[in-house]
């Protein structure tokens, strides 16, 4: 890849989204809110693919790492009571920022026992970290324990949504593309070889779970003051999976496929139920003839997820087999 | 102590589902706490049915109605291995990860939309009576019925496993899937037999959780699933007798710490022991080294 050329790109996203996000009041608000879910799901499917494509290790805690970042940061800005608007976005930028690092020390945290376990035991073993800070939320009362934390500030907007997205798109490209991320791929391709000519699989498993947790630190973070409201229930097993969905999907180790496939899976839902609310179709005379999907289009979501996955399972945006392939 | 090992015992069925699953295809099968919830609700329809021929509650309904919901679920996993798993046998064991998590989400969202999302309450199956012994310690019939019960199927079990033809069809094919078929087994037709048995122990498992928590809810398989899968794990995932000792562990262990003042933390516990396990033993208590090879 070219790194000039990227940092062009990513000074342009950045940009585009602040342009964006000058019309923001024309946009209708429940649009919007799916734009902002649309940004969060790509930093965490795009920080994951870090774990669970470019390294090969498979993570099911990636909601763990997120509601910590979102519980510190709502915690910091909550302490926040000025209007000086320039004071807010410094504030939510750090309060992103500790939430991130923060989610960082778990993900250190949980990366030490990858020296030792592999696949599924590893699987299970993140994924009981996960639910172990899920119960650890639930019995803290100072972020009101079960009955959820509300969040005052929704200062979440296009711009942050997006320009964060970016910059985590551009980080784990930069990454793993330069001569030392080159080891992550080695990593997944062939631990022992990989160790054989000198590259350090602990460290460089180590560090992506850092690396992941950290901007899953930061998505959580955007998704609190997105939402108002978080519970720990949010942040379940559901959330993991939804997010491992995403990377499945796009292709493990294929960021755009998994930019795509968030973009995708966000919209999925959200598509079906405003379909549930045209009011006609043509040639049909009944009114509402889709209302049916309401209620039913959790039912079709996942049937389309197994029939996707029957038809296409190496993922749905794969279309060569070179995996790290950009030069 | 007795709580502990009834809950255990429940686990251990659900987790043996998983460990068989695991052993002879690799893979995880998450549909399988959604099976054990409608294992429960099989029971739950299947009562009104039963006591139109025999008198509920009575421990021959509650035998009939466990079986007759045990073969719902044995057809209801042998589909889902049908068409959700064999078409993927080939491909990457992630895609048949999702394929398992799409099923297990089609389960849970089917069974909101057709049984409701509210919790029902699960009728009496069999009657339930205190038996209280001298030091004071009393235990509920119910929960010697999920003992007896468990005992039973796991000898049944191991009596499959062991002692015939298929089972041992089951054991090559963990063993070693390509010298498996072509000694001539029929890996298909042992694959389905596999999931319809694991299937048929959690739909058990279902009746007896429903038996002693009468209610029953579209995802209650959720949590149950999860610490089964912990379980299994735990005892060394492919082991037999490994998936019932790590529940059992499980099962005490989060019966004691209920009881404790740290009774909040009941449903992380599973996973502490599990992670706190696999820090000094990597492939679970009973289980064995791989020992991998370039």
């Amino acid at each position: 890849m070219n790194f000039n050329r990227a940092k062009t790109f990513l000074l342009a996203a950045v940009a585009l989204c602040f342009v964006i996000s000058l019309f923001e009041k024309n946009i209708n608000s429940y649009w919007l809110s799916v734009c902002y879910d649309i940004g969060i799901n790509i930093i965490l499917a795009v920080s994951l693919n870090l774990i669970n494509g470019y390294t090969g290790q498979f993570s099911l805690g990636h909601a763990g790492f997120m509601a910590v970042g979102a519980y510190t940061a709502a915690a910091i800005t909550n302490q926040f009571t000025g209007s000086n608007p320039a004071l807010a976005d410094a504030t939510f930028l750090g309060a992103l920022l500790a939430g991130g690092l923060l989610a960082a020390v778990a993900g250190l945290l949980v990366g030490i026992p990858t020296l030792r376990l592999r696949g599924d035991y590893l699987a299970i073993v993140t994924l009981g970290f996960g639910e172990i800070i899920r119960v650890i939320l639930q019995n803290m009362d100072a972020v009101g324990g079960p009955r959820g934390y509300s969040v005052m500030h929704n200062w979440t907007n296009f711009f942050w949504a997006f320009a964060i997205a970016a910059v985590t798109i551009y980080t784990i490209l930069a990454l793993v593309h330069s001569t030392y991320g080159r080891g992550f791929i080695a990593v997944q391709d062939d631990e022992i070889a990989a160790a054989a000519v000198g590259i350090n699989p602990t460290k460089y498993k180590v560090t992506a779970f850092v690396v992941g947790a950290f901007f899953a630190g930061i998505a959580g973070g955007l998704y609190a003051h997105a939402k108002y409201f978080i519970s720990p229930d949010g942040f379940g097993f559901m959330k993991s999976i939804e997010i491992v969905v995403m990377v499945i999907l796009g292709g493990m180790g294929n960021t755009p496929g998994v930019i795509l496939a968030a973009i995708l899976l966000t919209l999925l839902p959200e598509g079906l139920r405003s379909l549930a609310d045209v009011p006609s179709l043509p040639g049909i005379s009944t009114q509402y003839p889709l209302s049916w999907i309401g209620n039913t289009r959790m039912i079709i979501y996942s049937l389309l997820l197994v029939v996707i996955m029957l038809i296409r399972p190496q993922g749905l945006f794969v279309f060569k087999k070179d995996k790290a392939s950009c030069r | 102590m007795i709580n502990g090992l009834a809950d255990g015992s429940i686990l251990a069925l659900i987790a043996l589902g998983y460990t068989m699953v695991y052993g002879i295809l690799r893979s995880i099968n998450f549909a399988h706490g959604d099976v054990f919830m409608i294992g429960a609700f099989a029971g739950l329809y299947l009562t009104p049915k039963v006591a139109a021929f025999l008198p509920t509650p009575s421990i021959w309904a509650g035998l009939v109605v466990m079986l007759a919901a045990m073969a719902i679920c044995a057809v209801l996993g042998i589909l889902i291995e049908r068409f959700a798993y064999r078409p993927l046998r080939r491909s990457p064991k992630l895609s048949v990860l999702i394929t398992a998590i799409g099923i297990s989400l089609f389960l849970e969202y089917a069974g909101q939309f057709v049984f409701g999302a509210a919790p029902r309450s699960f009728p009496v199956l069999i009657p339930s009576t205190h038996i209280t012994q001298i030091h004071g310690l009393s235990i509920d019939s119910n929960q010697i019925i999920v003992l007896v019960v468990t005992i039973v199927l796991l000898i049944v079990l191991r009596f499959i496993v062991l002692k015939t033809k298929i089972g041992m069809a089951m054991r090559a094919l963990s063993f070693n899937p390509e010298a498996a078929a072509l000694m001539g087994v029929n890996t298909d037709v042992v694959i389905s037999f596999t999931f319809g048995l694991g299937s048929a122990l959690a739909a058990a498992a279902g009746i007896l959780f429903a038996i002693n928590y009468p209610a029953v809810d579209p995802l209650m398989g959720v949590l149950p699933g999860l610490k089964a899968f912990c379980a299994a794990v735990l005892g060394g995932i492919g082991n037999l007798p490994g998936a019932a000792l790590g529940a059992l562990i499980i099962g005490i262990v989060e019966t004691f710490v209920a009881g404790s003042e740290f009774s909040t933390y009941r449903d992380a516990i599973a996973f502490a022991i599990l992670i706190l396990i696999l820090l000094i033993k990597p492939s679970g208590l009973l289980g064995k080294k791989d020992i991998e090879k370039v």
